[in-house]
């Protein structure tokens, strides 16, 4: 019994603890909150810029929460967050679920780039479309396929069987990578299709980047796809790609940024647009941008301001910071547009 | 108590109530009713989650219907989706853990209760409740680091040398597959198996034992025939508890398993689990069918999970009348 009178009354103490610390959460009057979420390959750089707007802004706090891009437009859809973030844009079909108009922001580029272990080969080696779309649909099996030895004469390829990794998880990354093969293979695109995942046709499933980066380090005669940031921190082996001119184009910050500049001019109003094998001979054909998605209608005006004045930072001062986290920056063309296309927020 | 009701003048409501604060003063009324509350708590929580299940993957039931159990095709882009791969991953890896995990376990359980010198046993105790505690994605980095390499460069070349005629060591040795999730799963799951049986073991009434040696019983024969039976129960309920703890499991397995929907005779190809696809494949889900597909699988492994248990509570029926009928 007097067991029992203590824990009643630990557990009261505990519930009163609780109820003291909820009270005495601190309320923050003059800082306006905004709340985003979504996508997770852009996630250091949004954080470095709401961090860097925050001290120059300091009633203004934006609070982001990388849950996945899938994750971040159910958000948005249900009112939740006042801006989402998507590594793709929105089909027709998702921004007709949604019950308010939605506009595209593209913030930076991203690229995903092949990496391979081949015991033996230690040059860079140089991909065909044909030869990727080939690899990933298990119709070339071995290292020493015509497809392979013709683009790189002089390498001595084995003729050992090729493994093949994919992402397992959903994500950007994938999306970008068959995106790509289905424009580059209609059989690609007839059979497996572009999204997040994809039921592919054959290989081994790594989680993240780190998972395909570890199983192509791992497996010997392997080859994997990553983000060309991971590729670079990590200083992982990666090949060329032959791009739309014919050009074999190394990923590099400046090639992917001038894929994205080769289709400024074409670009539609919403920005909805694959940049996947871009026109232009220095531009590297595996890339896309990576979006915020925000309301056309903010009824709050200190908010809409708010989330206004973001933007245009974002896209000016904002694009600095981009370089020394490995992340391409925007053309100059694509920013004038979307400086122009902020006045649309409502 | 009576008396006062009737003083109060034939109005029973006050002398309930005093009746019932009377109880409430000597704490077992309290004590009742806070237990109930935790106890219907348990409850609720599961009913409110297969209910929640049920009503979020309304969509993907009622596109597939029973095919979702058979179909073997996965695929979000032309939102087909079926189950079977993932149920065959998950049976299979947690099949193989525990052929390995149960001799292992319940052989380590019935030394360290048994036979070893209660200082050792106490000392190996410790340390495989520790192990119990290690989070799933430390194994997983283990598996990754070690097991997988060993596995691909020893083990599985060895295996097709020795056993290559069984058509479940065939294929190319990636090391990543299903058993090397199998593997992980086994280590994972022996500490629950291990900790358990010794304490079922343990408490075993000495008169048993000691009936035993006096009827001219070896040490293993008493402890044989006699303890291990005794604690049969308790020994199949850790190995449950184990079984449902591979099952579920997700991060460890999702990094060895080499996260491919196929259906394959070997050991050594890649496959995929339950869990590990939700993990997986949920946050970036797009598409409402894609994301109520993921959770009728979250309610397949629900489902899944109740039918091995029931069939396990039926082995121990059964198993228990079988132990009391030959003594």
């Amino acid at each position: 019994m007097r067991k029992f009178l203590a824990c009643v009354t630990v557990l009261g103490a505990v519930l009163s603890l609780g109820v003291g610390t909820v009270a005495s959460a601190p309320p923050s009057p003059d800082a306006a909150l905004i709340n985003g979420a979504g996508a997770t390959f852009p996630y250091p750089i949004y954080s470095k810029w709401f961090d860097e707007y925050h001290k120059l802004h300091g009633d203004l706090q934006i609070n982001y929460q990388s849950i996945g891009s899938g994750g971040g437009i159910r958000q948005l859809q249900s009112g939740t967050v006042d801006f989402g973030a998507s590594d793709m844009p929105l089909n027709d079909q998702m921004l007709n679920d949604f019950k308010f108009k939605v506009l595209h922001f593209p913030t930076v580029l991203g690229a995903v780039v092949p990496t391979y272990n081949i015991p033996g080969v230690s040059q860079e080696l140089k991909f065909t479309p044909e030869a990727l779309a080939g690899i990933y649909q298990g119709k070339i099996t071995k290292w020493n396929d015509g497809a392979l030895t013709s683009a790189n004469p002089g390498v001595n390829l084995p003729g050992e069987d090729i493994v093949v990794v994919h992402r397992s998880d959903g994500s950007g990354t994938t999306f970008v990578w068959t995106d790509y093969l289905s424009k580059v293979s209609q059989d690609w695109a007839n059979k497996v299709g572009k999204n997040t995942s994809v039921n592919w046709p054959v290989g081994l499933g790594g989680k993240g980047n780190e998972g395909v980066a570890g199983l192509v380090k791992q497996t010997p005669n392997s080859i994997g796809y990553v983000e060309l940031i991971y590729a670079i921190q990590n200083k992982l082996p990666y090949g060329s790609v032959r791009n739309a001119a014919g050009v074999f184009v190394k990923a590099e910050l400046s090639s992917v940024t001038a894929a994205a500049g080769s289709v400024a001019k074409s670009m539609p109003a919403d920005f909805r647009v694959s940049i996947t094998n871009a026109p232009g001979k220095a531009a590297y054909p595996i890339c896309s941008f990576t979006y915020l998605l925000v309301p056309e209608s903010i009824p709050e005006a200190s908010k809409r301001d708010a989330i206004k004045e973001f933007l245009h930072w974002m896209l000016t001062d904002g694009q600095k910071d981009a370089e020394p986290l490995a992340y391409a920056r925007l053309p100059k063309e694509v920013v004038d547009k979307e400086l122009r296309a902020i006045s649309e927020i409502k | 108590m009576a008396s006062t009701a009737v003083a109060v003048g034939g109005a029973p409501r006050p002398g309930r109530v005093r009746a019932f604060l009377l109880r409430l003063r000597s704490g077992d009324e309290i004590a009742h009713l806070i237990t109930l509350i935790f106890a219907s708590a348990i409850f609720l929580v599961t009913v409110l989650l297969v209910f929640e299940l049920y009503r979020n993957s309304a969509l993907a039931r009622e596109k597939f219907g029973w095919q979702f159990f058979y179909s073997r095709t996965w695929d979000p882009v032309f939102e087909q989706f079926g189950a079977l791969p993932f149920i065959f991953g998950t049976v299979v890896t947690s099949a193989v853990g525990l052929l390995m995990a149960v001799p292992l376990g319940v052989g380590a359980a019935i030394f360290l209760a048994e036979m070893a010198p209660a200082r050792v046993s106490d000392a190996l105790t410790f340390v495989i409740e520790l192990l119990a505690a290690v989070p799933s994605v430390i194994y997983g980095l283990l598996a990754i680091f070690t097991l997988v390499p060993l596995l691909r460069t020893t083990v599985q070349p060895f295996l097709k040398r020795t056993l290559g005629f069984l058509p479940l060591f065939q294929g190319p040795a990636y090391g990543v597959g299903l058993l090397a999730a199998g593997l992980i799963l086994a280590i994972m799951i022996v500490p629950f198996i291990v900790s358990i049986s010794r304490e079922v073991l343990l408490a075993v009434p000495v008169e048993q034992r000691e009936a035993a040696l006096a009827l001219g019983a070896t040490r293993w024969e008493s402890t044989w025939k006699v303890v291990v039976p005794y604690a049969r129960a308790g020994i199949l309920g850790s190995i449950f508890l184990a079984m449902a703890r591979a099952l579920g499991e997700t991060m460890a397995v999702t990094m060895v398993i080499g996260n491919d929907p196929k259906i394959s005779s070997s050991l050594f190809a890649p496959g995929y689990s339950i869990a590990a696809v939700i993990a997986n494949e949920f946050t970036e889900a797009t598409g409402d069918l894609y994301v109520h597909a993921l959770i009728e699988l979250g309610l397949v492994l629900f489902i899944l999970t109740i039918v091995l248990n029931g069939l396990a509570r039926l082995l121990i029926l059964a198993t228990h009348r079988k132990g009391t009928a030959h003594p």
